[in-house]
């Protein structure tokens, strides 16, 4: 017997199993984006037939970095911006988990830049949600990689002279097989995105956008927007790579106008996901190696019967 | 006639010194000798003036030797004009120049005068006639390039070697035949014969000037380095996951690692920083696996913050420190002790951490094993710091020493059944973080178990993993994360990490750490023999410290040197915090100027210093003496 039998349990799962019943109940201010996060996921999981025993989620620092705190699951709160490294590595340990992670504009675009590059490039088979409100929330409205131009905060008063980072395209040129942007306002839409992110294997990467009234009071609601998947307005195969570039330039041009396009920009199924890729060089065993550690019977290799004879 | 052998091969980086000598070392062991090799090497990666000395004896050998007797100078082929050498000197001759300071009396010189010519160097004939050296201008790059390729130098100067020094090709041939493939194994052979019938032809070498002594070994013996030794201690103590960004020493361990791990299904991450492997390691062991982590100097700094996260959510985490010479990228290549304070400390908040400092090859293995099993019993980040000398150095070890049984046990983890048992919030969440627990650990669940539901924070938190500020509970919860490191010094007391050595009884002593070690017993050797009375005692557990056993060695002596590699005498401020006495006891003799101590150096500071009071000549070491409490 598995020495997790949490996973691949076929069971009816009630959404509210996500809800701790005890203290804490979530913070976060009224109104805030992350309300609308914490309710797709929640609605997703069951979607996709994954326990909170099975799930691993791996948040960053920020508000957005609570998540864990208020859903229910096996969880992972790290440090700032080093969700990916951690839940990577989880992936790598033990495949048959369900891992997503998540942090803020800030945790990922900004300090944790390099991972997201990096986890994109190499098409780790686990979901990554960004919650973008365009601002640092926990640590009080500064400027973050996602605030547009001009944007004014205490520690830029002058306004920013910085070009806000494209996080579609940036996902996108990095190598991610799935990259969506979703909003808060829309639980619906977010939710179908987030269950398709989740089935998908490979690094599936969803743009959140998330609104936060406390600091961000300028920032568009995110509202009206369209659904690029849905509306009649936009001829668009999310698996056409140069479609996807094109059209994500053009949103991340107007997304401080105010028009807001979200949906499923891209997607490739064909591609293997890093684990697979791991696996075809012989460099990813077939089985979960942390099943192995609970395997009384697993005959452990020694150093001397392998490699000793180099040295005689 | 000298009861050693100490050979030195000099040339350029890149020209085969490391794996010459390597197999000359081997050779040299497969004959019954004790062997140790010393490497020097700069930081370039084709060129620049590189040795690597292999001493042999019939008795053990646990250190560089003073100087040495044979030198093979190969000329080095990557080696700038020395019309440009404004900046990087005649390194055309630099094989032969920058290597005869260290050659004792009545030693062998052999120079390729294929690429070498001493008369760029002043004085050379002056001093060979002084120092009574035997010289044998041999054209190694001609014959080679006769005999195939260039390359082959190597092989025509250890023909050459044995010729001179009575060693039998055969053992060479045998090694030879082992490593290289059959292509270039004959001309290898044919060249080394060559040179080998050359010496003996234009020379009288019935009575050899330097000569190889015979041993014997009662057991069979390897062949390894510090970082071939962490690398296998791990292993067998069923770490499977490593994840890393390479960074001169640490590389080694990481590459052994990486070229083992897939075979044994394990899995190598090559990854895109510091903080991510650190923090990998921490994702594969929270998932139950064991998994390990390191760098050296600059790199690790990189870690302190995974660090602290493995320490506030008790993942279990073994990291690699080899240290170099810093601050900052320092020299690359040159070992130094002067990370022990970083590794000590760095991170914020008060730290519950382990760091194990072994100082042989032997010792780099326990050490290995050892930072898994306290790792995982007590889920506690668990650190080795070694050096740029430990990682290199190749030394014979009994085999025997490394044939023990596998143990992939993940410490205190419980079963579904077990934490069925286990005390749960109302909606079902595990207590992860209970308070209570003697030794402070808090048995684990694993991600995928049923009932083990948890969350780990780096905050403070609650049992449940909640996050909390309620003072009482952060009492609670620190508290127990402080005990474990009792239960952890108590557990380490008789783990062999602590080494005397020298009359028990003695009047002095030398307190030392890490890869100085080897250096110091044979000082203390030396020193006993010319009527000093002393001991030694290295210390391979830094945290938590062994004070007790630290105080029992310095009370039972008048007064103590404290020898390391580094400037501001780090372990010695260590010993004095964690005693909170004994400071007019202690002085220091310190070298940090790249290259590890000599044992010569270490009497010579010892009798100079401490026992006539007198003066050190030279800048190479420095003596600091006591200080009040
Ligand atoms: C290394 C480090 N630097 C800075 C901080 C302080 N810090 C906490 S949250 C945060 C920014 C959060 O912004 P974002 O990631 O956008 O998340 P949000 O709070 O908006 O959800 C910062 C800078 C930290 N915890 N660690
Ligand atoms: S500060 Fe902003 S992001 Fe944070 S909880 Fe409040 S509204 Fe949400």
């Amino acid at each position: 017997m598995s020495a997790f039998s949490a996973i691949g349990e076929e069971r009816e799962i009630d959404r509210n199993e996500y809800t701790p019943d005890i203290e804490p109940q979530p913070t976060w201010c009224p109104g805030c984006g992350d309300f609308g996060v914490l309710k797709s996921l929640k609605g997703a999981l069951p979607e996709v037939g994954r326990t909170p025993e099975e799930t691993l989620l791996v948040t960053g620092i920020g508000c957005s970095g609570k998540l864990n705190s208020y859903l229910d699951s096996y969880g992972f709160h790290t440090i700032h911006g080093r969700s990916l490294p951690v839940a990577r590595a989880a992936k790598l340990a033990n495949p048959d988990v369900e891992v997503i992670a998540a942090g803020g504009d800030g945790d990922g675009y900004g300090i944790g830049g390099n991972h997201f590059m990096h986890t994109a490039r190499e098409n780790h088979d686990m979901t990554y949600i960004v919650f973008n409100n365009e601002i640092f929330g926990l640590t009080k409205g500064q400027t973050s990689p996602t605030s547009p131009k001009g944007h004014k905060s205490k520690t830029q008063p002058h306004g920013s002279a910085k070009t806000p980072i494209r996080p579609l395209s940036l996902s996108l040129t990095s190598g991610a097989s799935f990259v969506a942007r979703t909003a808060a306002v829309n639980p619906n839409q977010a939710q179908r995105i987030l269950k398709e992110a989740m089935e998908h294997d490979g690094f599936a990467h969803v743009d959140f956008l998330t609104q936060c009234p406390t600091w961000n009071k300028d920032a568009k609601q995110y509202v009206p927007y369209t659904d690029i998947n849905e509306s009649d307005d936009y001829d668009f195969d999310p698996t056409n790579r140069a479609d996807a570039q094109e059209l994500m330039r053009e949103t991340e041009d107007k997304l401080y106008e105010g028009e807001v396009l979200t949906g499923v920009y891209y997607r490739d199924d064909e591609r293997p996901s890093y684990q697979q890729e791991k696996q075809n060089i012989g460099e990813m065993p077939d089985e979960p190696l942390a099943e192995r550690y609970f395997d009384d019977d697993y005959e452990w290799e020694r150093s001397y019967d392998s490699f000793i004879d180099k040295h005689k | 006639m000298s009861d050693e052998l100490i050979w030195r091969i000099a040339g350029g980086s890149g020209d085969g010194i490391a794996s010459t000598s390597q197999n000359f070392a081997k050779a040299l062991m497969r004959s019954g000798l004790h062997v140790f090799t010393h490497r020097h090497y700069p930081s370039r990666i084709r060129g620049g003036h590189t040795y690597v000395e292999v001493r042999a004896s019939a008795d053990p050998v646990k250190s560089r030797g003073d100087g040495y007797n044979f030198l093979l100078a190969l000329g080095d082929s990557f080696a700038r004009n020395p019309q440009e050498d404004a900046y990087y000197g005649n390194e055309e001759v630099k094989p032969l120049s920058e290597n005869l300071d260290e050659l004792r009396e009545g030693g062998v010189i052999v120079y390729d005068s294929g690429l070498l010519d001493p008369s760029e160097i002043p004085d050379f004939e002056e001093r060979v006639e002084e120092n009574d050296w035997h010289v044998y201008d041999m054209d190694l790059r001609s014959l080679a390039r006769e005999q195939g390729r260039e390359v082959m130098r190597n092989t025509a100067g250890v023909g050459v070697t044995c010729a001179i020094t009575g060693i039998p090709l055969e053992a060479i041939e045998e090694l030879m035949r082992d490593a290289m493939p059959e292509k270039i194994l004959e001309p290898n052979l044919e060249i080394m014969q060559t040179a080998y019938d050359l010496v003996n032809e234009e020379y009288d070498v019935d009575a050899p000037d330097v000569s190889v002594p015979t041993g014997d070994h009662d057991e069979e013996q390897v062949l390894m380095s510090g970082s071939d030794a962490i690398a296998y201690g791990a292993i067998d103590e069923g770490c499977r996951f490593i994840a890393g960004y390479p960074m001169t020493p640490w590389t080694e361990v990481f590459t052994i690692m990486s070229q083992n791990l897939p075979e044994l299904g394990g899995i190598s991450e090559q990854v895109e920083d510091e903080i991510a492997a650190a923090a990998l390691a921490i994702g594969a062991s929270h998932m139950g696996v064991k998994a390990m982590s390191g760098s050296s100097g600059g790199g690790f700094a990189l870690m302190g913050e995974p660090l602290g996260l493995a320490e506030m959510t008790e993942t279990p985490l073994v990291l690699i420190e080899a240290m170099r010479a810093g601050p900052s990228t320092g020299m690359p290549t040159k070992p130094e002790q002067a990370d022990l304070e970083h590794v000590l400390y760095t991170s914020q908040g008060d730290s519950q951490r382990v760091v194990l400092a072994p100082g042989t090859v032997a010792e780099a293995y326990d050490a290995s094993r050892r930072a898994f099993q306290l790792a995982y019993e007590y889920q506690i980040p668990t650190m080795i710091i070694y050096d740029q000398k430990l990682s290199g150095e190749l030394t014979n070890v009994p085999a025997s020493h490394f044939d023990r049984e596998p143990n992939a046990d993940i410490g205190m983890t419980l079963t579904e059944e077990e934490l069925a048992e286990q005390p749960h919030t109302g909606d079902g969440k595990f207590h992860r973080f209970q308070h209570d627990g003697e030794d402070g650990v808090s048995p684990r669940s694993v991600p995928g178990q049923k009932g083990g539901r948890f969350l780990a924070t780096g905050n403070e938190h609650n049992p449940a993993g909640h996050i909390s500020e309620d003072p009482d509970n952060r009492v609670a919860q620190m508290d127990r994360r402080q005990r474990k490191l009792d239960a952890i010094r108590t557990d380490l007391d008789d783990d062999g990490l602590l080494v005397e050595h020298g009359p028990s009884d003695a009047d002095y002593g030398i307190l030392t750490f890490g890869s100085q070690q080897g250096t110091v017993e044979e000082a203390v050797d030396r020193l006993n023999e010319n009527g000093t009375s002393v001991k030694a005692l290295t210390v391979g557990e830094l945290a938590p410290y062994p004070e007790e056993a630290v105080r029992a060695f310095l009370d039972s002596v008048e007064e103590t040197l404290v020898v390391e590699m580094n400037a501001s005498a780090q372990f010695r401020g260590l010993t004095q915090k964690e005693l909170g006495t004994h400071g007019e006891q202690l002085s220091s003799l310190l070298k940090y100027n790249g290259n590890p101590f000599e044992p010569r150096e270490i009497v010579e500071g010892f009798t100079t210093n401490v026992v006539e009071d007198g003066e050190l000549p030279g800048n190479e070491t420095k003596f600091v003496p006591a200080a009040g409490d």
